[in-house]
C-alpha cells in the first residue's frame, strides 16, 4: 500500500522533472541558433553565456548580409535557398507522380512479381547511402549531370522512393475496396479510379508524403557535397552553410543566420503538418 | 444428363473467364504502374550496387575509368588492401561503439519521453511537436549550433561549465580522443530520440487498457505495471525500432562528419570511405571498403531475421 504510493509521488514528480529536462535539451539549441543570429559577433565573444540581448546589441545586419549577392559583398545565400527549393520542389512532385501509382499496385493489385517487388522497394531502404554514392559520382561524372541540379533531384527521388512507396501503401490499403469498386462496376479503368477516387481520398497521407520527401531534400548534405563542391552557383543552403563555415572569412553569428534560414522552411512546413505527418511516419514504417 | 453436367461445368467456368480477364487487365495495370518506380530504384540503386561489387574489384581511379570504363582488369588487392588495414578495424571499432550507444541511447531516452507524456497535460500538444524538432531540422544547421555551443573559447557550455561546475579549463568536447566520441553519440541520441518516442507513444496509445487497469486494481505498483504489463508490450516496437536505427547508424556520414570531420577518434566507417573517395582518390579502394561494410550489415541483418525476428512474432 505504502509503496504504491511514493512510488506514485515519486514518479509524478519524476515525470515533471523528465518533461523540463527533455524540453529544454530540445529547444535550447534552437532558441541559442535564433539569439545568436541578431548579434554581431563581438557580442558573442564578450558574453558567451547570455540568455537574451539587451535592446542595445540587436542587429539585423547578419541577415543583410547572408542573403546577399556575393558581388554585393554578402554571402549569397538567397541564391542558395533559390537551389534548395528547386530541388525540393521538383524532387517532391516527381517523387510522388511515380510512388502514387506504385504504391496504389503494391496495395491493391495482384500482378505477377508483386511480393518480389514490394521486398524490393523495402530491402532498398536499407541500403548503405554510401555504397551508391561512389558509382553515381563516376556515373554521373561520365554522362556530365555530376554538377548539376538534375543530377542531385535524380539522386533524391530513388532515395524517397521507398519511403514514400512505404507510407502511402499503408494509407491506400485502409481505404475500403468497395468504394472502388463501385466505379468499377459502372466501367471505370483502373487509371480513372486511381485518378478521381483513391487520390482525393488519400489527400492527407500524400500530402503529409509530400511534405517529408520535400524535408529529406532539402536537408540532405552528402550528396550535395559530393556532386556540387566546385560549384558555388549550385550551392545548396546545407552545402553553402556547411562550406563557409569551414572558413574564418565569414563570422559565427552571420552564419547563425544562414543557420535559421535554412531550418525556418522546415519548421513552417512541419508545424501546418505536424499531425498528418507524424501519423503517416508510423503507420508506415509500422506497417512493414 | 450430359447436358446438365456440361451446364453444371460451364457456369463456373464462365465465371472464371471473367474472373481471370479482370485479373489479367489488373495484373497488367499492375505492372505499369509500378514499373516506374522499378525502373528508377533499378537504375540509381541497383545498378549503382552492382557496379560498385565491380569497382571493388577493381585498380581503378579516375582515369582509368575514363579510359577503360568497366573493362580494368580484375584483382583482389582492394579486399586485401581494406582488410589488412588497422585503419579499416579501427574505423569498424568505433562504428559498432557509435551505432549501439546511439541506438540504445536514443531508444531509451525515446522510452522515458513517451511514459513522461502518456498521461495528458495542459500544453501536452506543444511540448509533444517541440520534442520531434531535432529529428526534423536539416542537420547541417543543428550541427553548428552544437558545434558553437560546444567551443571551447566561446562556447555556452564551456563558458557556463568554468563559471559554475568549476572546470578548470573549457573541454575541447569535439576535438579530443574520448570526448569526441562521446559527444557526437550524445549529438544522435539527441537528434534521433523523438523518432523513438513517436513510434513508442503511437504503440502506447494502442496498447488495450483493460490489462493495465486489472493490474492497477489488484494493487500493483507502478513500477511493477510497468516492468510486467506495459513494457513486455512494447518490445516488439523496440526491436523494430532497434533494427532500424543500427541499420541507419551503422550506415551515417553527415552527423559525424559535419560535427568532427572524423577526427579525434570519431572516424566512423562511412567518413572513412568519403575520405578515401575523395580526399585520395583511390575509388576501388572505397568501394570494397563501402561493399564489406553492406556485407557485414547483410549477414548481421539476415542473422536476426533468421534467428529473432520470427520468435518476435509469436510473441
Amino acid at each position: 500500500m505504502s509503496r504504491i504510493v511514493v512510488q506514485n509521488r515519486t514518479f509524478g514528480v519524476l515525470r515533471w522533472v523528465v518533461i523540463v529536462i527533455l524540453l529544454i535539451a530540445t529547444v535550447f539549441p534552437f532558441y541559442y541558433m535564433i539569439e545568436l543570429s541578431f548579434v554581431p559577433i563581438e557580442e558573442l565573444l564578450l558574453h558567451p553565456d547570455r540568455l537574451w540581448i539587451p535592446i542595445q546589441d540587436f542587429t539585423l545586419d547578419t541577415y543583410a548580409n547572408v542573403l546577399k549577392s556575393v558581388d554585393d559583398g554578402g554571402q549569397g545565400f538567397g541564391h542558395f535557398m533559390l537551389n534548395s527549393a528547386i530541388v525540393a520542389v521538383a524532387t517532391a512532385a516527381i517523387t510522388l507522380l511515380v510512388a502514387i501509382p506504385g504504391s496504389y499496385a503494391v496495395a491493391r493489385l495482384k500482378f505477377f512479381g508483386q511480393r518480389q517487388v514490394s521486398t524490393l522497394f523495402l530491402a532498398v531502404y536499407l541500403f548503405p547511402v554510401i555504397i551508391i554514392a561512389i558509382p553515381l559520382f563516376v556515373g554521373f561524372s561520365a554522362i556530365g549531370i555530376r554538377e548539376s541540379l538534375v543530377g542531385l533531384v535524380i539522386v533524391y527521388i530513388a532515395q524517397t522512393i521507398p519511403v514514400s512507396v512505404h507510407m502511402l501503401r499503408g494509407y491506400l490499403k485502409s481505404i475500403p475496396v468497395s468504394v472502388e469498386e463501385a466505379a468499377m462496376m459502372d466501367g471505370a479503368s483502373r487509371f480513372r479510379i486511381l485518378t478521381r477516387i483513391t487520390i482525393p481520398l488519400a489527400m492527407p497521407s500524400i500530402m503529409s508524403t509530400a511534405l517529408y520527401v520535400f524535408m529529406i531534400a532539402w536537408n540532405e548534405f552528402l550528396f550535395a557535397l559530393l556532386f556540387l563542391t566546385a560549384n558555388r552557383d549550385l550551392w545548396t543552403v546545407s552545402l553553402g552553410l556547411s562550406q563557409l563555415s569551414n572558413g574564418i572569412e565569414v563570422s559565427k553569428t552571420v552564419l547563425m543566420a544562414g543557420s535559421v534560414l535554412l531550418t525556418i522552411p522546415i519548421i513552417v512546413l512541419y508545424g501546418l503538418a505536424e499531425r498528418t505527418l507524424t501519423e503517416g511516419l508510423t503507420s508506415g514504417a509500422d506497417k512493414g | 444428363m450430359t447436358q446438365l453436367a456440361n451446364r453444371a461445368t460451364a457456369a463456373p467456368s464462365g465465371g472464371r473467364r471473367r474472373r481471370s480477364i479482370s485479373n489479367r487487365r489488373d495484373n497488367r495495370a499492375g505492372l505499369t504502374m509500378v514499373l516506374p518506380t522499378t525502373i528508377i530504384i533499378f537504375a540509381i540503386i541497383i545498378v549503382p550496387v552492382i557496379w560498385n561489387l565491380i569497382l571493388a574489384f577493381q585498380d581503378t581511379s579516375f582515369t582509368s575509368i575514363a579510359e577503360n570504363g568497366l573493362a580494368n582488369p580484375f584483382t583482389l588487392q582492394n579486399f586485401a588492401d581494406v582488410l589488412t588495414d588497422p585503419g579499416f578495424w579501427q574505423s569498424l571499432g568505433t562504428t559498432v561503439v557509435y551505432s549501439v550507444f546511439s541506438t540504445a541511447g536514443s531508444i531509451a531516452v525515446g522510452l522515458i519521453a513517451a511514459l513522461a507524456f502518456r498521461k495528458p497535460f495542459r500544453g501536452r500538444g506543444v511540448a509533444r511537436s517541440l520534442m520531434l524538432l531535432p529529428y526534423v531540422a536539416p542537420v547541417v544547421a543543428v550541427t553548428f549550433v552544437w558545434q558553437i555551443m560546444l567551443n571551447p573559447q566561446f562556447g555556452i557550455i564551456n563558458s557556463l561549465g568554468t563559471q559554475f561546475l568549476g572546470w578548470e579549463h573549457g573541454i575541447d568536447f569535439l576535438g579530443k580522443a574520448p570526448f569526441a566520441l562521446m559527444t557526437v553519440i550524445g549529438f544522435e541520441i539527441w537528434r534521433y530520440f523523438p523518432f523513438a518516442f513517436l513510434f513508442l507513444t503511437a504503440r502506447l496509445v494502442s496498447l488495450p487498457g483493460d490489462v493495465e487497469e486489472a493490474a492497477l486494481v489488484d494493487g500493483v505498483t507502478p513500477w511493477q505495471n510497468f516492468r510486467h504489463v506495459v513494457f513486455p508490450q512494447l518490445l516488439p516496437v523496440i526491436s523494430l525500432l532497434s533494427v532500424l536505427r543500427l541499420i541507419m547508424t551503422f550506415n551515417k556520414f553527415d552527423d559525424v562528419f559535419l560535427l568532427t570531420g572524423g577526427g579525434a577518434g570519431t572516424e566512423v566507417s562511412a567518413v572513412r570511405v568519403y575520405d578515401q573517395l575523395v580526399g585520395s582518390f583511390d575509388i576501388g579502394g572505397a568501394a570494397a571498403n563501402a561493399f564489406v561494410l553492406s556485407a557485414i550489415l547483410a549477414v548481421s541483418l539476415f542473422i536476426y531475421v533468421k534467428f529473432f525476428a520470427r520468435r518476435g512474432e509469436e510473441d
